[in-house]
Formats: structure tokens, C-alpha cells, sequence
């Protein structure tokens, strides 16, 4: 049980009781629940984070983002460069838990609790997100790819700090989208899961960015689904074939969800599912996915 | 060790002094004599739990109580106004949107939240809304219905 308890009221004060031991709690969806299901008990000494503002914003440069690790999925989802641009980050937050989840629910603790099935680290390595650490040292900068170390492990250092996601601006014409397996609309994580990035050059995808989720021990990108993409026609034998790389590239586990069989035999088809919207969208199609949990984001209700 | 907080319920301050495990929920229904939201799963799948935080519902159970000081909270006991019930509050008795009511705090709060930010939902957006509320009993078809009627009588209130 939880012994000592601080609310941060400026970073310095977070990384000073970080370097004491604290572990940092934001909108506590994974760290309270956590515990509630005996995965881990609560940590000794907590610090609260969720005052420090200078960690919420989401901002534009240069046609890129660097989202603060407070911003909650709901901020994510109701921002426009994120659903115009980024899409698959809007596709994959909208589906985080429910409602509920999404109002408190941080990027930052998302990406940190590094869950294999999380939702938001597809779109975020396929769009070349890096990590940015803080520590009474200073700053530094790490890729996720390297970030995503094994199943809830990351290569932060003792003492360091999320404080912020930072993606370039994607290629464009581009378009992108997160599909899952899910057996449920709401409080559902994904069974198995894709993220797809395009960029057009003319009629042909002239780079793709693809991710599994939930079929690996970390998320990972599949670079023979990646090739089989690139400089085709984005047509249905070039789709076929990038699902085929994604189900063979899949390491999956058996757990109460599914079995590893299923789990292989989904991944090619959520992949297709994936890529055919990704590239739907990139020519500017109103593309709806069958599979996600917000019709609202998908233009079935609004 | 205990600590001293200061928790806004309602419109009213409560002070009080908890462990920092305590989730928002057990300090609210125990510490505060408020029982009206529900310990459901305890485990945020349910949403038997939840309160505005800021306007926003939350699942109280996970959320630690000592973060929400200095926040708005609102429960199932601060809908009411002047001891008259909520149209909603009404609208899921006359429209049979309540059996056992173990949700039914919950629920009361989604709609409350969906209907400040979208006063005419369509049923699905209402469907979507109340997706994070489980109930066991009425087959969601009195719910809906009765959001529909609030939303309906408040329109009315305020043409």
C-alpha cells in the first residue's frame, strides 16, 4: 500500500521526488487498476503529476507534433491536425478504454506502461515518434522503437521523466489508419492489432509504414509487409500480400483472449483491413473501418 | 501515513484525512456519506463508479482520491436541484430505465455529460455515450429512452 503521497506543482519538483524513489502516477487508469487486479501491488511512494501544465499541450511544427505526455486520448481524438493528418493516432486513441478512460487516460502513461497490446504505440512507431526523457541531468531523445524494450519494460533510466511525444510530419499525400480485433466496443484492448502509414506518389503507395500490436513482445514494425507495399499499385494483390508478411512476421502468445493459432490467422485479415483504409484515406476516400469502437471518428454519426 | 485534503463534492468542500492509496470512490462513499455512486467491479470496466471530474466522468474507483483535490466533483447526489429530481433523474424512472439500479449512478452521470455537450444526441450517439456503463437488467432500451425524453424536456425548458 501506498505510503507517501506528493503532488508535483513544477517538473523539478516531479524529477526530484522521482530521483527519491517515487513512481509517477498521472490519470492512474493503468497504475490504480493495476493494483486493483493484483497484477502490482501500488508503488511505495507516489508522485502525482497530473498539475503540471507545461506537460499537456499539443503543438504544431513544421507540419509535425510534439504531444505532452498529459494529453489525455480524449484531447488526442478531439484534435484536428491529429485526425487529419495523423489519423491512425486518432483511430488508436478513440479506442482506449472507455470514455471514462479516455478523459484521464494519458499518452505518456500509455506508451510507458508499454503493454505489447497497447493502442497507441502502432501509429506511434510507424509515424517515427520519439520519446522525449527528462532527468535532473537534462534531456534526451529516444526513438520508441528503442524505447519498447520486452512486455511492460522501456529503456528509461531510473529518475527519468516522459514528458513528451514528438512526430515529424508525414509524407504527403499520405494517409494512415490503426484497425483491431476487438470483442467488444468499449473497456476492450486489442486482440490483435495494425497500424498502416501510406505516402502516395501519383497512383502508387510510394513508402508504408507498417505495425503489429498484440503479436509480438513489444510492438514492432513489419518490414516485409513495408516492401511488399512500396511502389505497388496499393491494390488488392499488393494487400494480400503486405497481410501474408504481417501474419508470418507475428509472434503471438495464447492467453484468455485468443490462441496464438487465431491470433495469426487475424492478423493477416486486420492487416488488410488496415491497409486498404490507410490508402483509402490517402486518396482522400471517407474510408470507414469496420472494426473500430467510434463510429463518430469514422463519420457514422456526425 | 494520512493526509489532509480538501475534496469538493457537490458545490461543498469536505475536508478529510486518508491514506494516499484510498480511491476517489471509498473516500466519497465512506469517508463523505455519499453511497450513491456504485462499487461495481472496482476494476474501471463497469462504470458503476463514475462522477464528473471537472465535468468529465471518471471511474472513481481508479482514480486516487488525493488527486482530485482542488477539482469539481459532482455524484449522483449533486444532479438534483432544490430536492427536485434531475429530468434524468425523473426520465429513468417514468421511462423504466431502472431495475436494480446498481448502474443506474453511472449511467445518470454519462447522460449527464453527454447532454452539456450534445443537448439533441441521436440514439446511437447515446448508445455510444453510455458504452462504458454496464447494466444487467433493463436491456439498455428504457435508458436510451429515457435520455431521449430528458433531452427532449430540457430542450423544452429552455426554448
Amino acid at each position: 500500500m501506498t505510503a507517501t503521497y506528493t503532488a508535483a506543482t513544477t517538473l523539478d519538483e516531479a524529477l526530484a521526488a522521482l530521483a527519491a524513489g517515487s513512481r509517477p502516477v498521472a490519470g492512474g487508469t493503468d497504475l490504480v487498476v493495476g493494483a486493483r487486479q493484483g497484477k502490482a501491488p501500488l508503488p511505495d511512494a507516489v508522485v502525482a503529476i497530473h498539475g503540471l501544465g507545461e506537460l499537456y499541450g499539443i503543438v504544431e511544427h513544421g507540419g509535425g507534433l510534439r504531444i505532452g505526455a498529459l494529453a489525455s486520448h480524449a484531447d488526442i481524438v478531439a484534435h484536428a491536425a491529429v485526425r487529419e493528418r495523423f489519423t491512425a493516432l486518432a483511430d488508436a486513441s478513440a479506442i482506449v478504454g472507455s470514455h471514462a478512460t479516455r478523459n484521464v487516460g494519458t499518452l505518456g502513461g500509455n506508451v510507458m506502461n508499454a503493454s505489447p497490446a497497447m493502442e497507441t504505440g502502432g501509429p506511434l512507431l510507424c509515424f517515427g515518434a520519439e520519446a522525449v526523457l527528462a532527468s535532473p541531468g537534462g534531456e534526451r531523445r529516444l526513438g520508441l522503437d528503442r524505447l519498447l524494450t520486452g512486455p511492460g519494460r522501456t529503456d528509461a533510466r531510473p529518475g527519468e521523466l516522459l514528458v513528451a511525444i514528438e512526430l515529424p510530419a508525414p509524407a504527403q499525400p499520405g494517409g494512415s489508419c490503426y484497425a483491431r480485433l476487438e470483442y467488444r466496443r468499449q473497456m476492450e484492448i486489442a486482440v490483435v492489432g495494425v497500424t498502416c502509414v501510406v505516402a502516395l506518389d501519383g497512383d502508387r503507395i510510394a513508402s508504408a509504414q507498417v505495425a503489429i500490436t498484440a503479436l509480438a513482445p513489444t510492438i514492432v514494425r513489419v518490414p516485409d509487409a513495408e516492401a511488399a507495399l512500396a511502389g505497388s499499385d496499393g491494390g488488392a494483390d499488393a494487400v494480400a500480400a503486405a497481410g501474408v508478411a504481417v501474419a508470418t512476421a507475428a509472434r503471438p502468445i495464447a492467453d484468455v483472449r485468443a490462441s496464438i493459432e487465431y491470433r495469426r490467422a487475424m492478423a493477416a485479415v486486420i492487416a488488410e483491413r488496415a491497409i486498404a483504409a490507410a490508402v483509402a484515406r490517402a486518396r482522400g476516400g471517407s474510408e470507414t473501418v469496420p472494426v473500430p469502437a467510434s463510429p463518430a471518428l469514422h463519420g457514422a454519426t456526425t | 501515513m494520512r493526509y489532509e485534503a480538501v475534496l469538493n463534492v457537490n458545490g461543498t468542500d469536505y475536508p478529510v484525512e486518508i491514506e494516499p492509496g484510498r480511491s476517489l470512490l471509498s473516500v466519497v462513499r465512506t469517508e463523505l456519506g455519499l453511497p450513491g455512486s456504485k462499487e461495481g467491479c472496482d476494476d474501471s470496466e463497469c462504470g458503476a463508479c463514475m462522477m464528473l471530474l471537472d465535468g468529465r466522468p471518471v471511474n472513481s474507483c481508479s482514480y486516487l482520491a488525493l488527486q482530485a483535490q482542488g477539482r469539481s466533483i459532482v455524484t449522483v447526489e449533486g444532479l438534483q436541484r432544490d430536492g427536485e429530481l434531475h429530468p434524468l433523474q425523473r426520465q429513468f424512472l417514468e421511462q423504466g430505465g431502472v431495475q436494480c439500479g446498481f448502474c443506474t449512478p453511472g449511467m445518470l452521470i454519462s447522460a449527464t455529460a453527454l447532454l452539456a455537450e450534445n443537448p439533441e444526441p441521436s440514439d446511437d450517439e447515446i448508445r455510444i455515450a453510455l458504452s462504458g456503463n454496464l447494466c444487467r437488467c433493463t436491456g439498455y432500451q428504457g435508458i436510451v429512452r429515457a435520455v431521449q425524453a430528458a433531452a427532449a424536456e430540457m430542450a423544452a425548458d429552455t426554448a
